[in-house]
């Protein structure tokens, strides 16, 4: 155990950033300076943490006790430096890519949104880092109450309801949390995570269990967008692209995901899981979101909802690799965080563009713009294959550590799920690259050409980055070795 | 050393200072805001040092008057609670009256004088509720307030009058019943003094004449907290009272009656035998959670802020009650910081109304919109704030509040009352979002109009503006530091705990 105040400050750097984003909301350049030396220090601050992450050091800040035997804490292990990593690493692309979109659509209050945005990157780096459900919970509300002034930027009729929905989902969600936290500390006397379970010295009847873990479920489910809890995603695709691409892509909805995975395995632990058959119940939801997710996707015309409800499914890959309590499946269902991470979040700054360079949002009016746009077409088309599994792209990567799981389980339904899934993928997927590139779009499509170079690289970036942590999992960041040293971590608790 | 005295002098102050008025005041009128402010001031101060002397490790002080020992004498308790409450009561105010100044002017010119003189009288009321340890002296100081509330709450407008007297009608009900509960306790057991009586109460304990008092006290201190279904006056007099007057009573009016039910509950009768013949704590706790229910519901259904605003009160008061009611730990440690959390949400956000009617002449909700945002940016904020601390959202003062009482139910196993905590902070969230929406937002209806963004910044005044900031900033701070109150609180326990 080492103690540190870098966490702290990985945490803070962009909250100290609002301040300056708000001074500087005249000057848009050094406003935008700010978000983007925020992003860097954030990420640079995080990486400073990722050696130690590789040796399985745990850094840890105990500031202060909010409540009575609850302190504030950070505590940085694998999973943590795991998860900060992907969120910081893409607000640095977000921050470009959000200079293009918000100029290029003449968005109005910018600065509200760059401060928002802001707060909400301290929080999903507060998630990662929380040493204790408690902290989790106030980074977790942070997260949502910072997130509304962005699903509600348009502030058209639309955006509104969204925002309304939106609170409505995740306020409830909290609250549940609330429960489950004050129910967790009054059996077990401690909020902290630790792998393998806090669990482990109680008697718990089945009654007992199953509710809480209900409770838990109700309260991270909706920002991990499970069935019947997701509804508020598709509606949030409101908010502009940016928002879309990193937080309800990366930064929230993985955040729940997040939030379920130290549920399995760090708050209940496998053999609680086991024992009174959560993790059924968990499958079975997860499963379900799935294939049905999948097909909702096909009867969305609005490529953002289209891509929105991609996400639920593959939201839900991640929460059944966890549910599979195999140590592949977890490996695989930590590799999937990253990895859709990169995929979605190329699809997403791709529809985007578009939107930003033709006013097109149907996927029905998008004929032949593969002819002007070709480098973000190009990018959805990597994009795309890699959710349906297509190597070398990084889907492939957990998808195959998925299936895996479940056969090291002798569970064969959720590889049915898997390859199922696949084909739904390329199904609503292909009609779009379809059309982009084999159907001859209308004469106006001539006097446009690419977007601007502020979309277009970072969207060609994680295109790219995509396709080399599908190939090289492990480069740079060891992503592969730190999703196999989590799971080793749940599995075999010291 | 005159420091562990101080306390026992906040009563004299406001009564020299309720004289001092009308005599100043007729000298030149301006004087009578000054002296009210440093009453409340002094008296502030002293309830400071008072508590820091307690946190110092300071004994329970027990004040004699006359020489008398008690139980013949009347005497002043000040132990951790009293000291803690008398701080936040005071503290409260003491900021809300130096809020007070363009209000009054703007709202009762001429009446000024004999609104500041009684809120000394009111003061002492509240301050000698809390401090005395005699049940019949309690009375005294309970009328004295009440008499000084009705009359505060007269001064507004037109229909204050009859709301307020509506409210002394409805008040004299509960203050009498009251008395008469201890009159029943007196015969049975001879003394009225509470601690003694404290110790006489398990020998007599099955008397009916002791179950009969306990009723009619609960009932009258209910009256005159609020508690759901005797809430009837609240709403309209918190309404039509005028933004200042409101905005004393009501942070901190039905907290001190909360205080005598819980002195009475735990301290009087105690934890151990409360429920020997009567089921007690648990008729209030489901009256508490009803009426945080229908409180809230209430509010959502209001367009007047100020009455939202009323109704929020009845529902938060539940909050405490349900904590006393609990009666353990937990429930003890939520109820109390809800009554300093409360005290200042709920005088945030009285005056964030005050601010709203002097400027726009008018607190009703249906009209805001997005043009507040930058004519009053601050007082949008401290709004904001409390807001949020109203709905319960972590780091702020009201989530703790709602976590030591959750941590209280699921102690005693009442899922009941958690459900209702957590739905009433979903409840609250859609009042509060429907007002933060309106001043954030612009119109989606009227599209077409722009409210433009050359609209000036027409903030108000500082003697408004700091008040209410403090507060808003005071909630973050609680939020952060409850610990250290809580560690303070936890020092309060009556026994048996």
């Amino acid at each position: 155990m080492e103690i540190s105040y870098i966490p702290l400050f990985a945490v803070l750097v962009s909250l100290a950033a609002v301040p300056f984003i708000l001074l500087s909301g005249k000057k848009p350049n050094l406003r935008e300076f700010w978000t983007v030396l925020a992003g860097v220090v954030k990420f640079l601050l995080v990486l400073s943490l990722l050696p130690g992450a590789l040796e399985g050091k745990v850094v840890e800040l105990t500031l202060f006790e909010i409540a009575p035997n609850l302190p504030l804490k950070l505590s940085v292990d694998t999973f943590g430096v795991f998860f900060a990593l992907i969120a910081s690493g893409l607000w640095i692309f977000t921050s470009f890519y959000s200079i293009g979109y918000m100029r290029g659509h003449g968005e109005k209050k910018q600065t509200r949104y760059y401060a928002s945005f802001a707060i909400c990157l301290s929080s999903t780096i507060g998630i990662a880092f929380s040493g204790n459900l408690l902290t989790f919970l106030i980074f977790y509300e942070m997260l949502t109450i910072a997130t509304y002034p962005l699903v509600i930027h348009n502030e058209s009729k639309e955006a509104i309801s969204a925002g309304r929905k939106y609170l409505a989902y995740t306020l409830t969600a909290g609250l549940l949390l609330i429960a489950a936290l004050g129910v967790t500390y009054s059996i077990t006397g401690t909020l902290d995570f630790k792998a393998g379970g806090i669990f482990g010295d109680v008697e718990l009847t089945k009654t007992m269990a199953v509710t809480l873990f209900m409770l838990f479920l109700g309260g991270v489910g909706v920002k991990a967008g499970i069935m019947p809890l997701h509804s508020w995603l598709p509606s949030a695709m409101a908010a502009p692209t940016p928002v879309s691409a990193l937080l309800h892509a990366v930064a929230v909805v993985k955040s729940g995901v997040f939030a379920i995975i130290r549920v399995v395995g760090f708050v209940f632990g496998p053999d609680v899981m086991a024992n009174f058959g959560l993790n059924e119940i968990l499958m079975v939801i997860a499963g379900i979101t799935i294939i049905v997710a999948s097909l909702l996707a096909f009867n969305q015309d609005n490529l953002k909802r289209r891509l929105a409800y991609s996400t639920v499914g593959h939201l839900s890959y991640i929460v059944l690799g966890a549910a599979m309590l195999t140590p592949l499946g977890l490996t695989g269902s930590i590799m999937h965080i990253a990895t859709h991470a990169t995929m979605k979040i190329t699809l997403f700054f791709c529809a985007g563009a578009i939107y930003v360079n033709l006013h097109k949002q149907n996927i029905s009016s998008l004929n032949g713009i593969a002819k002007v746009m070709p480098w973000t077409m190009a990018a959805f088309t990597i994009g795309s294959l890699g959710l349906a599994g297509v190597p070398p792209i990084n889907g492939f990567v957990s998808k195959w550590y998925l299936a895996s799981g479940a056969l090291q389980g002798d569970m064969i339904v959720p590889v049915l799920i898997l390859i199922i899934s696949g084909f739904l993928n390329i199904g609503y997927f292909f009609p779009i690259i379809h059309r982009a590139y084999f159907k001859k779009g209308g004469e106006e499509l001539s006097k446009y050409g690419e977007a601007s170079p502020f979309m277009v690289v970072p969207l060609m970036g994680t295109a790219v980055l995509s396709v080399i942590f599908g190939m090289f999992p492990d480069l740079f960041f060891h992503f592969f070795d730190m999703a196999t040293s989590i799971a080793s971590s749940v599995f075999n608790p010291q | 050393m005159i420091g562990p005295d101080l306390p026992a002098l906040i009563p004299f102050i406001y009564l020299a200072f309720a004289v001092l008025i009308p005599l100043a005041g007729l000298w030149k009128r301006e004087l009578s805001y000054g002296l009210a402010v440093l009453g409340t001031g002094l008296a502030s101060a002293f309830s400071l040092a008072g508590f820091i002397n307690y946190l110092s490790g300071g004994e329970t002080i027990r004040y004699l008057f006359g020489g008398w020992q008690p139980p013949i004498g009347i005497e002043f308790v000040y132990d951790g609670l009293a000291a803690f409450v008398i701080l936040v009561i005071n503290t409260v105010a003491f900021l809300v009256l130096i809020h007070s100044r363009h209000i009054a002017t703007a709202e009762f010119p001429h009446k000024k004088i004999a609104y500041y003189s009684v809120t000394m009288l009111l003061m002492l009321g509240f301050n000698g509720m809390v401090l005395t340890g005699d049940l019949f002296n309690l009375y005294v100081f309970l009328e004295i307030s009440s008499l000084s509330s009705y009359a505060l709450i007269a001064i507004g407008e037109k229909r204050a009058a009859y709301s307020a007297f509506r409210y002394l009608i409805i008040g004299t009900v509960g203050g009498s019943l009251y008395l008469l509960g201890v009159g029943f306790l007196y015969t049975v057991t001879g003394t009225l003094n509470i601690i003694d009586m404290h110790e006489m109460l398990p020998q007599v304990l099955g008397n009916s004449a002791v179950i009969t008092a306990l009723v009619l006290m609960v009932i009258g201190i209910g009256i005159k907290a609020a508690l759901f279904p005797l809430h009837g006056w609240l709403p309209d007099s918190y309404t039509f009272a005028s933004s200042s007057s409101s905005a004393l009573i009501a942070p901190i009016g039905t907290k001190v009656a909360a205080y005598v039910l819980l002195r009475v509950l735990l301290f009087l009768f105690g934890a151990e035998i409360i429920n020997a013949d009567l089921p007690i704590t648990e008729i209030i706790g489901v009256l508490a959670g009803i009426g945080i229910l229908f409180g809230s519901v209430m509010a959502i259904a209001q367009s007047e802020l100020k009455k939202m605003l009323a109704y929020s009160s009845v529902s938060q008061i539940g909050y405490i009650i349900m904590g006393i009611s609990l009666a353990n730990p937990f429930g003890f440690i939520g109820a109390v910081l809800h009554i300093l959390n409360h005290a200042l949400m709920k005088a945030c956000l009285f005056l964030v109304a005050g601010n709203l009617r002097l400027k726009e002449g008018h607190s009703n909700i249906l009209e805001f919109d997005d043009s507040y945002r930058k004519k009053y940016p601050w007082t949008m904020a401290a709004f904001t704030t409390a807001a949020l601390s109203m709905v319960g959202l972590p780091p702020l003062a009201g989530f703790f509040s709602k976590w030591y009482l959750a941590l209280g139910t699921i102690d005693n196993s009442n899922w009941f009352l958690l459900a209702i905590i957590l739905i009433s902070s979903l409840l609250n969230a859609v009042y509060f979002f429907r007002i933060i929406e309106k001043i954030y937002l612009k119109n989606p209806a009227k599209e077409n109009e722009s409210t433009g963004t050359d609209i000036p910044r027409d903030e108000v005044k500082p003697s408004m503006l700091y008040p209410m900031a403090i507060m808003a900033l005071a909630l973050i701070a609680v939020g952060i530091l409850n610990v250290y109150i809580v560690s303070a609180i936890t020092t309060m326990f009556p026994a048996g705990f």
